[in-house]
């Protein structure tokens, strides 16, 4: 069924991405492509892999977007991964004319039958985030499904019930939880770094939330200047490792 | 978005089929047709002709067209769905209409009425066809609030022009007479449509780069690294760019062959009813070439959001 759940779920599953830690590494968007080749929405078919125009589905985008400031010329760089954001009021949902597309009122996923896909595409066109990939090969379309074969499953520990973006992301910039908990750890976090929702002026209620950057540090301040602290400024004071020789010299020097 | 064939073909064939659907089944209730087996035939030929082919390329560019029967199942959401749905109600009217003018020789009364009804019906095929996109907001270009009616008036019009030439060529003059002027009316609302239309989705959407990415509280916001180096199914699909380059020129085209010319054939039947006729003819073909690129236009001037994400 196409409509939005009747009851609209109380559990929001979904990612924070935060923006000031994402270094772009592109990991998120290989893992997820690892996994769901062989999960619920598999194959994760590629066109033409090794050929001079490679194209394929991806779940996972990874942008690199650049702020500049008008004014003083001040720019930042930000690492951008988007996926799919399991919006409260879907609208890749709603316009699917067979009931492929649908919303769970358990957890709010929003996930594709691929059985009785008919592969109009329409549901690509009512995203505006770019959520939706289609397969050319097998003619459906596929999308992000949270992982939802991952984050139910008994078979593994408990920690790796997340999903595959989030626990392979080196730098710890995606977590997961129920965002309609006011009380859960990612939407506290949500509210102590000012999470946003994207382009919220297309009505869609996503419910992935993203962190800013934080304010740019002022830099050193022993040096007063306006520059990043250099490392080394740092003093090391610990000998761990050294060999025995090194850590001989360090006593009688440091007498 | 990328003007697939299929369906250009699909939105001006079916528009036109019903648009004669509709102004078939107001001749008769006027009582202005004489149900005529050679008339019948071929207006109704045409007319379903151009219906079934348009439904049929539509299901061309299905991933799965055998399973395209399941889309007639969520009319409670999608305007796909309905339009679908309304597509296959819409032959029983209309279906019987024919099968009664052209077999049973009957037009008149409860016939004609039959024929109003599926007109009217024909009509919110189309407009539900053009919900398909006045509903998806993240196309600025087709949310707008003059898609349907462009769809609607487009479909009388050209259905007006077919109805007046088949008219004409039977000699029917007293159809023809009738027709004129809400002929000239549609084309020409259709071409004021068009314009205010253009006028609109050149005045820019809501969101952008900043609201995109929610960056722009830090400057203006650009891509520096794309996440593919090649196009993705996404740029495929929804970052087509060739057309803006020559919108202008194409605009014109769809201005001279869509409208200004048809009007002055439509208009030249008035003053001299003999050799206008043959002039009109020329109409069908010219409103086919612009009304194809009309649609192609459409969609190819048409900017998805998702494009924000990719600086196109």
């Amino acid at each position: 069924m196409t409509c939005l759940p009747q009851n609209p779920p109380t559990k929001k599953l979904g990612l924070v991405i935060d923006l000031d830690i994402c270094v772009g590494c592109h990991a998120c968007a290989v893992n997820c492509k690892e996994w769901n080749s062989s999960g619920k929405m598999a194959p994760l078919t590629d066109m033409d892999p090794y050929g001079a125009k490679p194209d394929g589905v991806w779940f996972n985008r990874v942008h690199t977007f650049e702020a500049v400031e008008p004014k003083t010329g001040v720019s930042r760089t930000v690492h951008f991964p988007k996926s799919c954001l399991h919006c409260d009021d879907a609208p890749c949902v709603t316009v699917c004319p067979t009931g492929a597309s649908y919303k769970r009122e358990e957890d709010g996923i929003v996930l594709v039958n691929t059985d009785t896909c008919i592969g109009c595409k329409l549901c690509s066109w009512a995203c505006p985030y770019g959520a939706r990939e289609y397969d050319e090969d097998e003619g459906v379309m596929k999308k992000c499904t949270l992982c939802v074969d991952k984050i139910y499953n008994k078979n593994l520990p408990e920690e790796s019930r997340v999903p595959a973006c989030v626990s392979t992301c080196p730098t710890g910039a995606r977590s997961f939880g129920d965002l309609g908990d006011p009380t859960s750890e990612v939407s506290k976090l949500v509210a102590a770094r000012g999470g946003y929702a994207l382009m919220p002026e297309q009505g869609t209620n996503p419910v992935n939330r993203y962190l800013p950057p934080r304010p740019k540090q002022i830099g050193s301040k022993q040096l007063g200047k306006d520059v990043a602290p250099r490392m080394l400024e740092h003093q090391d004071d610990s000998t761990d490792g050294a060999g025995l020789l090194a850590r001989w010299v360090d006593k009688i020097l440091t007498a | 978005m990328h003007p697939a064939k299929s369906v250009i073909f699909f939105t001006t064939t079916t528009g036109a089929g019903y648009g004669l659907l509709f102004w078939l089944g107001i001749l008769a209730y006027r009582g202005l047709l004489a149900a005529d087996f050679i008339f019948g035939l071929v207006a109704f030929g045409i007319a379903f002709s151009l219906v079934v082919a348009g439904l049929l390329s539509s299901t061309m560019h299905l991933g799965h067209p055998e399973r395209a029967w399941r889309a007639l199942s969520q009319w409670r959401s999608s305007w796909l769905s309905r339009e679908g749905v309304l597509a296959i109600i819409t032959f029983i009217p209309t279906g019987l209409f024919a099968l009664s003018w052209v077999v049973l020789g009957q037009n008149t009364g409860a016939v004609a009425l039959l024929g109003l009804v599926g007109g009217l019906m024909s009509l919110l095929t189309v407009f539900s066809t053009s919900m398909i996109y006045a509903s998806l907001k993240a196309i600025p270009a087709w949310s707008c609030r003059w898609t349907p009616w462009v769809y609607l008036v487009l479909s009388l019009m050209s259905g007006a022009l077919l109805a007046s030439v088949l008219s004409a060529m039977d000699g029917i003059w007293a159809a023809v007479d009738w027709l004129i002027l809400p002929t000239l009316f549609f084309v020409g609302s259709a071409l004021v449509l068009k314009l205010s239309y253009w006028s609109a989705i050149d005045r820019g959407q809501e969101s952008n780069a900043q609201t995109a990415t929610g960056l722009g509280e830090f400057g203006e916001v650009k891509l520096i690294e794309s996440p593919h180096d090649q196009p993705n199914f996404l740029l495929k699909e929804m970052g087509f760019v060739i057309a803006r380059k020559h919108s202008k020129k194409l605009r014109r085209i769809v201005v001279l062959f869509g409208f200004l010319l048809p009007f002055v054939l439509v208009a030249g039947v008035w003053f001299s009813a003999d050799s206008g006729r043959y002039l009109l003819l020329i109409s069908i073909p010219s409103a086919a070439i612009g009304l194809m690129v009309e649609r192609w236009l459409f969609f190819a001037e048409a900017k998805h959001v998702v494009t924000l994400y990719y600086d196109k």
